[in-house]
């Protein structure tokens, strides 16, 4: 390790200083070409998410489908259908308990406004910085806080187990959607320019619109696995009982 | 201060190295499992430091443009024809009076910036808008960068999720009592 | 205002190093949101707010919630 440590340490004194404007990552002309032209060709003014949604929009696809296997995997690892084995060390551990009423009252107040944020971060991804991803992952967040407050139960009376994998299914659909919509109308796959024909407005519209539908197809699908993946972990696979 | 700053410069760099050492360390020489895996989290988060840091320029803002820069350039593209117009007329005029004055640096700060107002009637669906890229951090690395943030939380629920499992069949979490375990059981 | 930037340095280097010494592992997790969290803050100075969002709500949330749930299920003792 410590090798490898002043290998390291030896190779950095070749890198440029740290700011340069001039550095090569810097003044690459894909960059520039990224900062220059984004706000003429698609009238969105966050460069990471326009680059992210139109420009590499290939690669968040299957960073999509990556998140969606990550989630049928864990559930695949710990799931208690089908396998004996002593499951007796993990009976339910805790009793049925009062929620205590400070958390109650605060959980209350709080989980429909951190809702309506994350629609604020996925909505306004294109001015501010945000997207699709983030406001997945809050409101993802905010059904682990329901579930955090109450028990898992109640948790899963408002996002039902079996419907979960349904809703992050159609997210990945929405996002290969637009591609193949491209496809069929005589543009290259995830084109979005030649979508002019379905949707109000110019070419840089039309990319504006499709880089959102995109999105909320991202969030649909962060939100539902990172709550299945919770629901997994803190139950063992038995869906059952929970923190 | 001067080896202060010589310092700053590449502390980045240093502060990086020392980091992934680190997570490197713990993925191979730490007895429990979860220590383990909280190693390659660390390991993970320091090369997005990396990446982020080289993408920094030095009095650079943000990769979002600005509210102006945004509607100012649909004002500016419907004038910008208009003027140009004039513009050529007073290039043509001013070129002439130049020679006689000898303002050297005027005449070519005007000769450069009537040149661009050229440029711009020529790409007519530029308009005016300039973009400086030297204003605007690098936003490429950032994407890349987004993605392996998520790839890093899928992956750590993937191997919370195998750790549970072993613990339930070992009764451990402890990487030499489970070797133990394996060999005494063979 | 590299100063800052130098202090935030210093001190994820000691928290990265905390988190892995400690022998309970509910402070690891606890630990490990701080890093996270101080990363977080690194990249907003270096003017990466997307990035910083992204690990605000990933890594100081939900990623030490998923730590902290398996250590739940699993035990709380670590002998190293």
């Amino acid at each position: 390790m410590i090798i490898t440590g002043l290998l390291l340490l030896q190779a950095e004194k070749d890198f440029p200083d740290w700011g340069d404007t001039s550095s090569p990552a810097n003044s690459y002309r894909l960059s520039q070409h990224y900062i220059t032209q984004t706000l003429h060709e698609t009238t969105v003014p966050n460069m990471v998410t326009a680059v992210l949604a139109d420009y590499r929009g290939y690669d968040t696809m299957f960073e999509t489908v990556v998140i969606f296997t990550a989630g049928i995997a864990i559930i695949g690892i710990l799931s208690v259908i089908g396998t004996g084995g002593n499951r007796e060390q993990f009976e339910p551990k805790l009793s049925e308990k009062k929620p205590d009423l400070i958390i109650d009252t605060t959980c209350r107040l709080i989980i429909p406004i951190i809702q309506v944020f994350a629609l604020y971060v996925v909505a306004h991804g294109h001015h501010s910085p945000g997207g699709g991803f983030q406001g997945g992952v809050i409101f993802g967040a905010s059904f682990i806080l329901l579930a955090l407050a109450r028990n898992l139960q109640t948790a899963q009376a408002w996002v039902p187990e079996n419907r979960i994998l349904n809703l992050a299914g159609i997210g990945i659909f929405i996002y290969a959607g637009f591609g193949v919509a491209a496809l069929f109308l005589g543009g290259n796959f995830l084109d979005y320019g030649v979508l002019t024909k379905i949707l109000p407005g110019g070419v840089e519209d039309a990319r504006s619109h499709s880089m959102l539908g995109v999105e909320i197809g991202v969030a649909f699908t962060v939100t539902a696995i990172m709550f299945s993946i919770y629901s997994s972990l803190a139950s063992n696979g038995t869906m059952k009982e929970g923190i | 201060m001067e080896l202060l700053e010589g310092i700053a410069d590449r502390f980045n760099y240093w502060i990086y190295v020392i980091l992934m050492m680190i997570g490197l360390f713990a993925m191979i020489s730490k007895n429990n499992l979860i220590k383990k895996l909280i190693g390659m989290s660390i390991f993970q988060t320091a090369i997005i430091l990396f990446y982020v840091s080289i993408s920094y320029k030095e009095g650079a803002t943000i990769p979002i443009l600005y509210h102006d820069q945004v509607h100012g350039a649909h004002h500016e593209e419907a004038s910008v024809t208009e003027t140009a117009a004039h513009h050529d007329a007073e290039q043509v005029a001013h070129e002439a009076s130049a020679d006689v004055h000898a303002e050297a640096s005027d005449h070519a700060e005007h000769a450069a910036s009537s040149d661009h107002d050229d440029h711009a009637v020529s790409h007519e669906d530029h308009g005016s808008l300039e973009i400086d890229p030297d204003l605007f951090v690098n936003p490429l690395p950032h994407v890349l960068m987004l993605t392996a943030i998520v790839v890093g939380v899928a992956t750590l629920g993937v191997g919370l999720a195998i750790t549970q499992k072993l613990y339930g069949e070992f009764g451990t979490l402890e990487e030499s009592e489970i070797l133990e375990q394996i060999k005494s059981a063979k | 205002m590299w100063i800052f930037d130098l202090i935030i340095l210093v001190f994820v280097v000691i928290t990265a190093f905390i988190s892995l010494q400690v022998k309970d592992l509910l402070s690891a997790a606890m630990i490990f949101g701080v890093y996270s969290f101080l990363m977080c803050l690194l990249w907003s100075g270096m003017g990466a707010v997307d990035v910083a969002f992204t690990e605000a709500a990933v890594g100081a949330g939900v990623s030490a919630v998923f730590l902290i749930s398996t250590i739940f299920r699993t035990s709380r003792r670590s002998s190293d």
